[in-house]
């Protein structure tokens, strides 16, 4: 590319080299679009076609069925309770994960505390560890003959006799505990940037006027905490639909279907089953990413709601 | 909340009794007490996994909660490492991993230089449907991306995971990089335009260098989630074990061999510490990388 301009003079003319510019602009995003077109995008798009034909393996042929899939995963009840469970997870684990996280990382943001990085790296170790990998030993520390947790609960003359991930009725919450444990810290490091945003002379002034520790919470911490919260909430909730890689090492969304959530019940129809019925997982997929759509759009809307609102206060 | 105080520096006051400060302390303990029992929840499934891997495979069953074990059994990675395949997996896997940070790493830093840094015609589009992805589960994903893997030919293949891989929508990786260059000072590109320089050499002599810090946050995410995967890997090794990655490899060993508790757990530590260790390393990337999705 030559110089347009003699060299003393800063600006460049508009519109000079545009259509160089363009080709250019277009060549750096080209491995982007393709991809991300072919393996993002484009199954996104195929999902709304493959979920109206019937289709049973990989090679076979497609036939097309129009909205009977759809009509097929709606009147499973199988599916609703996929749904129900996936939702049901949900409640059990966000609130745990962004409540106990603030109150967390509120002890751990005080300067005064010893031990502060320790116990930060602590928290967030299971966060970088394999997920899948986790659900496996968990499948051994929850083990009701010599798994230690048992051993532990003996120990403390509270054994139950409970099988925890073995039971349908405590597999579901064992889950949510263990997922709890698992991404507590991505939560408690988004809780911690938040108090950072916080400026200390805030406190020392609320101080200064004697307000109390939960005076200070609630009139400081709390307020400037608001938009933090929302935002987490949907980072949160978001995390607890993509609890796939535990649920099928750890209980395979067993036992009798107690912990099948949608994304097992999409693999059981298309990967797992003698024969795969691939055009009503592809249904069943596409409804799923509505599910999660409304969710993120719902939380979207509520985000823009209370920031609205804020600016009216202030 | 009474561990939130603090005594005002300024204002202390002029001699406290020993009682009074006992009381005043107390909080602490208390705090710290009840850090140090879940730091122990926390660390302790490791523990018992590292514990367990170095005891004989009888010992796993009868000791109960000691964690020394008797005699230090390291057949038991052998036997992960050889017999179970998992000298194979951990190649797989660094393989897939590094193949798929660079990969990432470079399309996303292009795809955000020029969505940052100019402004062209379908700009708007393309950040759009960027975000509009922003959390598109897998789950949702899989099946057309088999399909398409078997059409191209690349499904039990090390190479289609890498493409697959590469190809998850990664949008917060190029709205990082956007959001990095389009703070960059205008003086930078316009004093290397007056020397002659395009904009290939722009990107790469200039630009690139400075994108350092983000680059690292980007490689280190993503070789986080990469080393991680799960759900793609299982898929496209199906019919191959050979291509089996750690984590599909751990529950297929726990599948044929439910009662090798020890070879189970050298396995696991095999698998997380790599990355564990790296996490200790690079700590402070890790935690700012994540905590970035708030801020931004």
């Amino acid at each position: 590319m030559a110089p347009t301009e003699l060299a003393t003079s800063r600006r460049r003319p508009r519109g000079v080299d545009t259509r160089r510019q363009t080709i250019w602009i277009w060549a750096f995003l080209t491995p982007t679009i393709v991809l991300y077109g072919l393996y993002t995008l484009y199954p996104i798009v195929a999902s709304y076609w493959y979920s109206l034909v019937e289709w049973n393996g990989f090679s076979s042929s497609q036939r097309f069925v129009g909205i009977s899939n759809y009509q097929a995963v709606l009147a499973d009840p199988a599916f609703w309770s996929s749904v129900k469970i996936t939702l049901v997870f949900m409640l059990l684990v966000a609130p745990a994960r962004i409540l106990l996280s603030l109150l967390l990382a509120m002890l751990l943001n005080s300067p005064k505390l010893p031990l502060r990085n320790f116990f930060r790296t602590v928290y967030f170790l299971p966060v970088v560890t394999t997920t899948a990998i986790v659900g496996v030993v968990m499948q051994f520390v929850f083990d009701p003959a010599s798994g230690p947790f048992t051993a532990f609960l003996k120990a403390l003359g509270a054994d139950t006799g409970i099988d925890f991930l073995g039971d349908s009725g405590t597999a579901l919450v064992t889950a949510a505990a263990v997922y709890v444990w698992k991404f507590f810290g991505i939560t408690m490091v988004y809780w911690l940037a938040a108090l950072q945003t916080i400026p200390n002379e805030l406190y020392e002034a609320a101080r200064i006027d004697g307000a109390g520790s939960f005076h200070i919470f609630r009139y400081v911490s709390l307020p400037l905490l608001m938009p933090f919260l929302l935002i987490i909430t949907v980072l949160t909730v978001e995390d607890t639909f993509h609890a796939f890689d535990l649920m099928q090492t750890m209980t395979g969304g067993g036992p009798f279907f107690s912990t099948e959530i949608i994304e097992i019940y999409i693999y059981r129809w298309a990967f797992s089953a003698s024969i795969p019925q691939l055009g009503f997982a592809s249904a069943a997929a596409v409804l799923f990413g509505l599910f999660v759509m409304v969710v993120g759009a719902l939380q979207a809307w509520a985000l823009v709601v209370a920031r609205r609102s804020r600016k009216e206060l202030s | 909340m009474t561990t939130l105080t603090r005594s005002p520096r300024a204002a202390a006051p002029p001699a406290e009794s020993l009682g009074r400060r006992i009381a005043r302390r107390a909080p602490w303990w208390g705090v710290l007490l009840l850090l140090a029992v879940l730091a122990l929840v926390w660390v302790y499934p490791f523990v018992w996994m590292v514990s367990a891997s170095l005891k004989s495979s009888l010992e796993v069953f009868t000791a109960g909660l000691k964690l020394v074990p008797e005699d230090f059994a390291w057949e038991n990675y052998s036997r992960a490492w050889t017999d179970a395949n998992f000298g194979r997996y951990m190649v797989n896997t660094v393989i897939l991993t590094v193949s798929t940070v660079v990969i990432v790493v470079v399309r996303c830093a292009l795809a955000g230089y020029v969505l940052g840094r100019y402004r062209f015609r379908g700009q708007k589009v393309i950040v759009g449907v960027l975000v509009a992805t922003l959390f598109v589960p897998t789950g949702y994903t899989i099946i057309p991306i088999v399909k398409l893997s078997m059409e191209l030919g690349l499904l039990n293949s090390l190479t289609g995971m890498v493409l697959a891989l590469s190809g998850a929508a990664n949008v917060s990786a190029i709205l990082i990089y956007a959001g990095y260059f389009r703070q960059l000072p205008k003086e930078l590109e316009e004093a290397a335009t007056v020397d002659g320089a395009g904009f290939g050499r722009v990107f790469f002599q200039i630009m690139l260098p400075l994108s350092m810090p983000v680059t690292a946050t980007v490689a280190l995410l993503t070789f986080l989630s990469t080393w991680n995967a799960f759900f793609l890997p299982l898929v496209f090794s199906f019919s191959d074990p050979d291509l089996r990655t750690l984590s599909v490899g751990m529950q297929a060993f726990v599948g044929e061999n439910a009662t090798d508790w020890s070879g189970m757990a050298a396995a696991g530590v095999i698998s997380i510490l790599p990355i564990v260790a790296l996490f200790l390393f690079l700590q402070r990337y890790f935690v700012e990388g994540i905590a970035g999705a708030v801020k931004s």
